[in-house]
This record gives C-alpha cells, sequence and structure tokens, in this order.
C-alpha cells in the first residue's frame, strides 16, 4: 500500500517539471525591458505611500486559530466515520459528547463576536 | 517492485497532467464560450474555426510576454509562489478513479495514479497546500492589494474548509471507507446524493469558496482589489495563478461527481470498461457548466456576508448532516437520512431568512 506513495511522488516530480519549465519558458521568450517606474508597486499608477505589507487587522489571525481548533474536530471525524460501523451506538454517543463540548466553545465565540466582520 | 510498474505510474502521471492541461486550455474556452452564450454575445470566434484556437493563441501570447519582478519583491517567494500553487492543484488529482480497472496487456491497470487507502483526507492535505502559494504571493509581492487579496482568499479558504471536510464526512460514512476507488463502488445501485442531497449541496458550494469562483471571488473583486494576489504578476507566472484556479475547477468537479454523483458509473458499464472516463468525463462538464452558470447568474456576495455563511450556516449544518447520516446508518433507515437532513437545510434556510428579515426591519 505504500508502494502507491511513489506513483505520488513521480506525479509531483512531472507536475514541479511542467510548472518550472513554464516559468523558465516565460523568462527566456519574454522581453526584458526594465525600468524604475516599471519596478513600483500597482497602485492604479499612483505613487505607492509607505510599505506594501503592513499590519493586518486582528480578525484573520481569529478567524485562523478557530478553525485549527475546528479543523482538528474534523480531522477526528474522518477515521470515526471509517470505523462508524464497527463502533455503533458507543461510537455516535462517544462523538456526540466530544462535539458538544467543542460547540461550547463555538457558540462562546459566536457570543463574543468572534465570526463578526464590521 | 518491477520496472513495468514504474513505467506504468510514470506514462499514468503524464497522461493526467496532459488531461489537466488540456482541460485548462479548454476549460477558458468553455467558459468564455457559455458566458457569452449566457449574455446574448457570440465569444471567442476568430482564432480558428468556432475559436478552437483561441488557448493556443492566449498561451503564446502569454509565453512572449515580460516576466516581471516589482523592485520591492521578495524575490524567492515570489518566483516560488505561482509553483506552490499550481502543483497540488494538479496532484490532487492523483486519487479520483476515472473508470473501473481495465485489462492492458493482461496486467491490471486502475484508471487512478494511486489507489491511497487514506484518499479523503490525501485531498484535504493537498488543498491546504494551495493556500501557502496564495498567501505567499499576496505577501511576497510587497503590495497593498495583494497583500489584502492574499489574506481575505487565506482566510476564505480556510473558512470553508471546515464544511468541506464535513461534507467528506458525510461521503465516507455512507460508503464506509476513505478510499476514492471504494467510495465509487459502493455508488455502484444509489447515487450518493440520493442519499444525502444537502451533503452533496454544502459540497457544491464550499467548493466554490474554496477555488475562489464567483460568487465567492472576492479576494479578487476587481473595483476594490484590482487582481487580488496576483495583482503584480505577469507572463507565465500569472498563467500558473490561472492554471491552478481552473485545474482546481475541474478536479474539484471531478471529485464531487466520485463522492455524490456516482463516479464512472452509468449503463453499462459493468459490460465495457471504458465507458467508465466517458460517463466521468459527462458529469465533470456538467458540473462545470454548473460553477460557469452560477459565476453568470448571481453577484458576488460581500465579504461579512460570506465569512457569516461559512461559519454560522454552513458549518452547523454540515455537522448536524454528518450526525443525521450517523443515525439513518445506525438505525438502518436509510431512507431516513435524505429527509432529516432536507428538514434540517430548510429550518436552517428559515432561520437565515428571519435572521435577514430582522436585519432589514430592525
Amino acid at each position: 500500500m505504500l508502494l502507491e506513495y511513489v506513483a505520488i511522488a513521480i506525479l509531483i516530480a512531472l507536475a514541479t517539471f511542467i510548472a518550472l519549465a513554464a516559468v523558465l519558458m516565460g523568462e527566456l521568450f519574454g522581453p526584458k525591458r526594465r525600468t524604475a517606474v516599471k519596478a513600483e508597486p500597482y497602485e492604479s499608477g499612483m505613487r505607492p505611500i509607505g510599505p506594501g505589507t503592513r499590519r493586518m487587522p486582528v480578525r484573520f489571525y481569529l478567524i485562523a486559530m478557530l478553525f485549527i481548533l475546528f479543523d482538528i474536530e474534523v480531522v477526528f471525524l474522518l477515521p470515526w466515520a471509517v470505523a462508524f460501523r464497527q463502533l455503533g451506538v458507543f461510537g455516535l454517543v462517544e462523538m456526540l459528547i466530544f462535539i458538544a463540548i467543542l460547540l461550547v466553545g463555538y457558540f462562546y465565540a459566536w457570543r463574543k463576536g468572534a465570526l463578526e466582520w464590521e | 517492485m518491477d520496472y513495468a510498474l514504474l513505467i506504468e505510474w510514470t506514462l499514468k502521471s503524464l497522461i493526467l497532467l496532459l488531461v489537466l492541461l488540456g482541460g485548462f486550455a479548454y476549460l477558458t474556452l468553455y467558459e468564455r464560450k457559455a458566458l457569452a452564450r449566457i449574455q446574448v454575445r457570440i465569444g471567442p470566434n476568430r482564432a480558428g474555426p468556432w475559436g478552437i484556437l483561441q488557448p493556443v493563441a492566449d498561451g503564446i501570447k502569454l509565453i512572449f510576454k515580460e516576466e516581471f519582478t516589482p523592485a520591492s519583491a521578495d524575490k524567492l517567494l515570489f518566483f516560488l509562489a505561482p509553483l506552490i500553487t499550481v502543483v497540488p492543484a494538479l496532484v490532487i488529482a492523483a486519487v479520483v478513479p476515472w473508470g473501473p480497472p481495465v485489462e492492458i496487456f493482461g496486467r491490471r491497470v486502475t484508471l487512478q495514479v494511486a489507489d491511497l487507502n487514506v484518499g479523503v483526507l490525501y485531498v484535504m492535505a493537498i488543498a491546504s497546500i494551495s493556500v501557502y502559494g496564495i498567501v505567499l504571493a499576496g505577501w511576497a509581492s510587497n503590495n497593498k492589494y495583494a497583500m489584502l487579496g492574499g489574506m481575505r482568499s487565506s482566510a476564505q479558504m480556510i473558512s470553508y474548509e471546515l464544511a468541506l471536510g464535513l461534507a467528506f464526512v458525510t461521503a465516507i460514512l455512507l460508503a464506509d471507507s476513505m478510499q476514492l476507488s471504494e467510495i465509487v463502488a459502493a455508488q455502484r445501485n444509489v447515487w450518493f446524493v440520493v442519499l444525502q442531497p444537502v451533503g452533496a449541496a454544502i459540497f457544491l458550494i464550499a467548493t466554490l469558496a474554496e477555488v475562489n469562483r464567483a460568487p465567492f471571488d472576492m479576494p479578487e473583486a476587481e473595483q476594490e482589489l484590482t487582481a487580488g494576489y496576483h495583482t503584480e504578476y505577469s507572463g507565465m507566472k500569472f498563467a500558473l495563478f490561472f492554471m491552478a484556479e481552473y485545474d482546481k475547477m475541474i478536479v474539484v468537479s471531478a471529485l464531487a461527481a466520485s463522492l455524490f454523483f456516482g463516479g464512472y458509473w452509468g449503463p453499462g458499464v459493468e459490460r465495457f470498461p471504458w465507458l467508465g472516463p466517458v460517463y466521468m468525463a459527462i458529469k465533470v462538464i456538467i458540473l462545470l457548466f454548473g460553477m460557469i452558470w452560477v459565476r453568470a447568474t448571481l453577484p458576488r456576495i460581500r465579504y461579512d456576508r460570506l465569512m457569516s455563511l461559512g461559519w454560522k450556516v454552513l458549518f452547523p449544518l454540515a455537522l448536524a448532516v454528518a450526525f443525521i447520516t450517523a443515525l439513518g446508518i445506525l438505525l438502518e433507515q436509510l431512507w431516513l437520512v435524505p429527509l432529516l437532513s432536507l428538514l434540517a437545510a430548510f429550518l436552517t434556510s428559515l432561520l437565515v431568512t428571519r435572521a435577514i428579515w430582522r436585519k432589514v426591519y430592525a
């Protein structure tokens, strides 16, 4: 079964090769006329003010943190789903308790406004 | 391990990549033609008969465009970001079965690159990698639009991944396996879309958001963010981002077909296994038309509503639907599954409607 991953490795190598070849072809055939103005960041023709990478709203980090929490929950559900027919009632009740605990956190985050975007 | 196996894998990988590259080229034409028809236009018709050489012309044009890196960009990451985006988009398709196993030169050949026993997990893992490409593209460009586009895009993709993962769970529960070939084989008599229509609907909505397609194409909302994370990209690097988006469209359509719409099954496949890929292609083309149709019909959703839809509507609904499926299997009353799921979806839409009305008349 692990042998199948060799096929995936071959596919990844070929895909990387094709993508690299595409970029290199562009580098090879494309014109190279660099000017100082062209090398500025694009901002609809205006001179950019300040750096391009600034501080981001904290909501993005909040969403990322919540995502990690609930994504782990989903990852727990995957093996549970495969083994569900063997686990039976025990599996269902067990998973309901697990999800119920996580749902408390979910509704807490909802009430606190972590899911709101102004 | 023998050399024949190695040759088989290399050939299958090459064929898959060629299909995806050709599919990407002609999907752009297909989309432009279909959109044009919906908007009562003709669409591209100059390059070759009916415009069939249009993708070739576009490709040649892009090769001869200047590859351009802004002076303030992070050079290495700027170069790597399109590669990190496009390689996963091409590699996800490895586990999709395109047909039942066939005999070629006395060898039993499966029509998929690798039949992993953790196929669904593989899809989720690889799909997550392309988020890195997008957020790195936004960050490495050192451009405000690109940065905002990249952040929005990654936040949206990870938000909808939850609902997507739970939609996978319903299909796994019904098939009792994570192996995609077995999930398809389990749909020989009944497609899972019949047993779990709500799960299929959630899957389709979440994949639309996952591939950044309209109406969830906020990251590249051109009125406010020009082109989002690929604002600074030109030439073939831009083409790679484009290729990633369209190949992901093809791959998620193939996955939707495999998980919910019976994969390669259709009348006569048992007797003629070569019909399998044909049915698969037809299903993928129909699902792709659905995506294009949605783009032509629906306006873009506001970003706050998009995040609310993902977190407050789709995620709880998908969780409920997963448990309804488990309950139906436990009680061995499978007819309960679609009934209760549709009821849950109906209740959810009632609650959403009420919440929106309250906001409107507050």
